[in-house]
């Protein structure tokens, strides 16, 4: 993770398949502040894509990086409204 | 009567010119006012919508209609599922828990038809795939019809089956919506950016 931004929240949804990856993550972005950014952690190899069009066709929301190491995917997503 | 007209003749040019000028300004202004709200309109616009018919009730059925529908509210879209048929058992809060997995006439299965028609292979192909959907991580039913729900999704049950099937109302999940037909479902399809049946 670079560190041009401070992760605010982290989401677990290892262990969870599609669409939890990306109804969890709409929800907890619900939760927080505009600036704020949400770190997701899963474990769904298709939530790499579908994180990235979730975020493309979202109004409000801004995908900073995705990572994938160990069978981990991980997400970084800023509210930016 | 003569120098009149020729007062006029002479003054028509101008006061025409005159004319065409705030003419222009107005058309100018016009078209200003126009454009927009024409952006607001655009703007307006941009909320999708998706309206779903779900016609089928076995286990395996009942998963893309509500996947789509949760993940689509997720985008923030407006999502109407009308259930209608068997698509209603989704809905009835003893029955979804309870929806099988048809195993004859089903190419995925491994086992010929013949065998696949012997009491209790809808049994066994149900307990299978749900076995598979725990392992995987899938959600159940149940959880995506209340993801559904909270998300705002419009979950309709169709009256005319429910008489059909002699349901009742409260048989249903709290928020489902009832007392729908055929006709709420078109209007919705025709506002609707996209339409599926399932």
């Amino acid at each position: 993770m670079s560190s041009e931004y401070t992760v605010t929240e982290t989401l677990d949804v290892k262990g969870q398949s599609c669409p939890m990856p990306i109804v969890k993550t709409k929800q907890a972005i619900d939760d927080l502040e505009a600036g704020d950014v949400l770190e997701v952690i899963a474990t769904d190899s298709g939530s790499m894509s579908d994180i990235q069009g979730w975020a493309d066709g979202t109004d409000g929301v801004e995908l900073l990086e995705q990572e994938e190491a160990d069978d981990r995917y991980t997400h970084y997503v800023k509210k930016t409204e | 009567m003569s120098t009149d007209n020729q007062t006029t003749s002479v003054d028509e040019p101008d006061a025409e010119s005159e004319f065409d000028a705030a003419e222009l300004q107005a058309l100018r202004e016009r078209v200003e006012e126009l454009e927009e709200s024409l952006a607001e309109a655009d703007a307006g616009d941009d909320q999708k919508k998706m309206t779903i018919v779900a016609t089928q009730g076995s286990f395996d059925m009942a998963y893309p209609p509500l996947i789509l529908a949760s993940t689509a509210a997720a985008f923030g879209w407006e999502v109407v599922v009308f259930h209608t048929f068997w698509g209603l058992d989704i809905l009835h809060e003893e029955k979804s828990t309870n929806l099988k997995l048809s195993a004859v006439g089903n190419p995925n299965m491994p086992v010929p038809n013949a065998v696949a028609a012997l009491p209790g292979m809808d049994t066994m192909a149900t307990k299978m795939m749900q076995k598979k959907i725990d392992e995987n991580g899938t959600a159940t039913i149940e959880e995506l019809i209340d993801l559904s729900l909270e998300s705002g999704v419009d979950l309709q049950a169709c009256q005319m089956t429910i008489e059909l099937m002699d349901y009742d109302e409260d048989d249903f999940y709290d928020g489902v919506t009832t007392g729908v037909g055929a006709a709420t479902a078109l209007q919705h399809m025709a506002d609707s950016d996209i339409q599926l049946l399932v």
